[in-house]
C-alpha cells in the first residue's frame, strides 16, 4: 500500500488509500475513539442545538398550546395536523413558497448564465465590472429589502416609477397591487450575482485546449457553447438551483419588510406564515405542526436534492 | 468533447479568419458595452442608496428624485450616535460565533478528511441536512426554552444559535481543504514522528490558512447578515444591526435619508470583504465544491 503512494503523488489514490484504512474492521476499539475525537464536540453540539429544539416542536405540535397562557397546555393529538389540512391559507403560502423560490432561481440562474458568459471575454475594465455586478449579493438583506421597498418601488417617490413614467407608464404601487413580483425583483437582485459568480467559475474551469481546438476546427460560437460549454456548465448550474433553493425556501428578511406577507396573505411564504401563526398569533400548537409538515415536506425535496449534491462534491460513499 | 478534438488541426484559410476577427471586433464592442450597461444597471440601486444617505430628508423622498444636491453627513452623524449598542452585539455575535465555529469545525474537518472515522458520508449527511432544517420549524421551541433559562434578549444566545448555524458550511469548507493536502505530507510528518497536536499545528493549519480565512468570510457574512433569530430572541439589550436598520423606519416624518445611511454603513464590512475576497466568496458559498 505504502508503496503505492510513494510510486503516485497522486491526490485520488491517497484519498481512496485513507478511505480504505477508514473500513472500521482495521480499526481496534481505541482507535475509532480516537478518531472521532476530535469530531465529537462538533456533532455533538449541532445535535443539541438543532435536533432537541425540532423534537420540542414535534411535542408541541401534539398540544394545543397557547405562548400568553403557557399553562393551557393541552394534549390534543393530531387535531393540529387536521386543521392544517383544512387551512386553505396554509395552502395559498405552501404555493407561494414555491412560486417564490422557483421564480427567483430559475430567473437569477438565466441572468446569471448571460451576465456570466459576458464575463468570460477580456475586456479593458473587467475586474471592475465584476465587482460592480457581485454587489447586490453583498448588502445585508435586511438593508437591500427596504432599500426596494422604500428607495425603489415607493408608489410617490420610488425611483422605479419615476423610470417608468419617463416612459409614459402610469405609476404603480408595486409592494400591494404585485407584492410577489415586488419581492421577486429584491430576491432576483440579491441571487443573480450569487448565480453568476458560480456559473463563471464553470466557464473558467473549461479546458483551454479544447477550446481552442473547437476553433481551429471553425466551429462558430454557438455550436461550441451547445457542445462544449453547456455540458461542462451542467454540474455548476445545478449546484447553483440546489444552493439557491436551501438559501431562497427560507427567505423572510424580504417578505417581513417589504410587504408583512400582505395585503392580507397574498405574499406570505411557508416561513412568515408560520412567524406570524407563532408570534403573532400566540397559537405554538398550530405552527409547531405546520413547522413539522414543512420539514417533512424539505425532507421529500432535500433526499433527491442531497444525492445531486453528494455526485457535486465528490464525496466518496 | 472528445481526444480527436484536441489534435491539432490545419488552421482555416487566412482570408476567411481575418473576416471573422473583422466580425467579431464589432461584435466584441457591443458585448462590452452590454456588459457595462448591465454591471451598471445591477449597481445602481447601490449607488442610489448611497446617493440618498448623503442627502437631507426633504429631497430623499421627494417626486421628481433629486440628482443633484449638496453633500450632507447629518444622516450618518445621527446613525452613528444612536447605533453603538447595536454594533457592539452585532460585533460579540459575529466574531465570538466565528471563532467557536472555527474551534468545532476545523477539527470535524479533521476527523472527516485527513484521519476518517466511519461513516464519513453519514456524517457529512447530517451536517448539511441541519442547513435544510426550516428555521421557522425550531424557533417556537428556541423562544421558549430561551424564556425557561432566563436568556431571551442575550447576546449569548444569538451567539449559540449562529455557531450552529455556520458550522455545517464551516465543516464542509475545511473539509474541502483538508482533502487537497497531498498524502505525502501527511506521511511525512507522521515519520518524522510528530504528534497529532504538532502535525496539526506545524503542518496542517498553515497549509490550509487561506482556507480558514475563506470559512471566517463566510460566517461573518451570514452572522452579521442574520435577522430572523435576532428579531425573535432580542429586545432592547442584545439588538444587533439589522435591528438597528428596521428601527430607523418610524412612523412619523420623513426617515429615507436616514434608512439608506443605516443601511449603507451596515452593509459596508461585507461588500468591503466580499470585493477583496472575491474569490475565496465563490468557494464559501459553495460549501467547497468550487474551487
Amino acid at each position: 500500500m505504502t508503496a503505492v503512494t510513494t510510486q503516485a503523488g497522486n491526490l485520488r489514490r491517497a484519498q481512496a488509500q485513507r478511505a480504505a484504512r477508514a473500513d472500521k474492521h482495521r480499526y481496534s476499539r481505541a482507535e475509532r475513539w480516537r478518531r472521532r475525537g476530535p469530531l465529537l464536540p462538533a456533532l455533538v453540539f449541532t445535535i443539541v442545538v438543532t435536533q432537541i429544539p425540532f423534537l420540542v416542536t414535534i411535542w408541541y405540535s401534539l398540544h394545543s398550546r397557547n405562548l400568553l397562557r403557557p399553562d393551557s397546555d393541552l394534549f390534543v393529538g393530531l387535531s393540529n395536523y387536521l386543521d392544517i389540512a383544512r387551512d386553505s391559507v396554509f395552502r395559498q403560502t405552501a404555493l407561494n413558497s414555491v412560486v417564490i423560490t422557483l421564480g427567483c432561481v430559475l430567473v437569477a440562474m438565466v441572468l446569471g448564465i448571460v451576465l456570466a458568459i459576458l464575463l468570460d471575454r477580456p475586456f479593458r475594465g473587467r475586474g471592475v465590472a465584476r465587482t460592480l455586478l457581485i454587489t447586490p449579493f453583498l448588502i445585508m438583506p435586511v438593508a437591500s429589502s427596504v432599500l426596494w421597498s422604500m428607495a425603489m418601488l415607493n408608489p410617490t417617490y420610488g425611483l422605479f416609477n419615476w423610470t417608468l413614467g419617463l416612459v409614459g407608464i402610469d405609476p404603480v404601487d408595486w409592494t400591494s397591487t404585485y407584492p410577489i413580483v415586488a419581492i421577486l425583483m429584491a430576491l432576483v437582485w440579491q441571487w443573480t450575482p450569487f448565480m453568476m459568480l458560480l456559473v463563471l467559475a464553470g466557464l473558467q474551469a473549461q479546458p483551454k485546449d479544447v477550446l481552442e481546438a473547437a476553433a481551429m476546427d471553425g466551429a462558430g460560437w454557438w455550436r461550441t457553447f451547445g457542445s462544449i460549454t453547456l455540458p461542462q456548465l451542467r454540474r455548476y448550474i445545478e449546484l447553483g438551483v440546489l444552493l439557491g433553493i436551501i438559501y431562497v425556501v427560507n427567505t423572510f428578511d424580504q417578505i417581513y419588510l417589504m410587504t408583512a406577507g400582505g395585503p392580507g396573505t397574498a405574499s406570505a411564504n411557508l416561513p412568515f406564515y408560520i412567524y406570524q401563526r407563532a408570534f403573532l398569533g400566540f397559537d405554538v400548537g398550530q405552527a409547531a405542526a405546520m413547522g413539522v409538515v414543512v420539514v417533512i415536506a424539505t425532507i421529500i425535496v432535500a433526499s433527491a436534492a442531497l444525492r445531486l449534491i453528494f455526485r457535486s462534491f465528490d464525496v466518496k460513499e | 468533447m472528445t481526444a480527436t478534438e484536441t489534435a491539432p488541426r490545419t488552421p482555416v484559410a487566412p482570408s476567411a479568419a481575418a473576416r471573422r476577427s473583422g466580425r467579431s471586433s464589432v461584435t466584441g464592442g457591443l458585448l462590452t458595452t452590454l456588459t457595462w450597461i448591465l454591471a451598471l444597471g445591477f449597481f445602481f440601486p447601490v449607488l442610489w442608496m448611497a446617493m440618498t444617505a448623503f442627502k437631507q430628508e426633504n429631497q430623499a423622498s421627494s417626486d421628481p428624485p433629486t440628482w443633484f444636491f449638496t453633500p450632507t453627513l447629518d444622516q450618518f452623524q445621527a446613525v452613528v450616535g444612536a447605533s453603538g449598542t447595536y454594533v457592539a452585539n452585532s460585533a460579540i455575535a459575529t466574531g465570538v460565533s466565528t471563532v467557536l465555529v472555527l474551534l468545532l469545525g476545523i477539527p470535524a474537518a479533521y476527523a472527516l478528511s485527513i484521519r476518517p472515522v466511519e461513516k464519513v458520508s453519514d456524517v457529512l449527511f447530517f451536517f448539511i441536512s441541519t442547513k435544510m432544517l426550516p428555521v421557522v420549524a425550531v424557533i417556537v421551541p428556541i423562544y421558549v426554552i430561551a424564556g425557561q433559562l432566563k436568556v431571551l434578549d442575550n447576546i449569548w444566545t444569538l451567539v449559540v444559535l449562529y455557531t450552529a448555524m455556520n458550522l455545517p458550511i464551516a465543516v464542509w469548507m475545511m473539509r474541502s481543504f483538508f482533502q487537497e493536502i497531498p498524502a505525502e505530507v501527511l506521511e511525512a510528518a507522521a515519520v518524522d514522528g510528530a504528534g497529532l497536536m504538532k502535525t496539526l499545528r506545524s503542518v496542517l493549519i498553515p497549509m490550509v490558512a487561506p482556507g480558514i480565512a475563506a470559512t471566517a468570510l463566510i460566517c461573518v457574512i451570514f452572522a452579521w447578515n442574520e435577522f430572523f433569530f435576532a428579531l425573535n430572541l432580542t429586545a432592547s439589550r442584545a439588538a444587533t444591526v439589522p435591528i438597528f436598520i428596521v428601527s430607523t423606519m418610524t412612523s412619523e416624518g420623513l426617515f429615507l435619508a436616514r434608512l439608506c445611511a443605516a443601511a449603507l454603513l451596515a452593509s459596508l464590512p461585507v461588500i468591503l470583504a466580499g470585493w477583496i475576497a472575491q474569490k475565496q466568496l465563490v468557494r464559501g458559498l459553495s460549501m467547497g465544491a468550487i474551487k
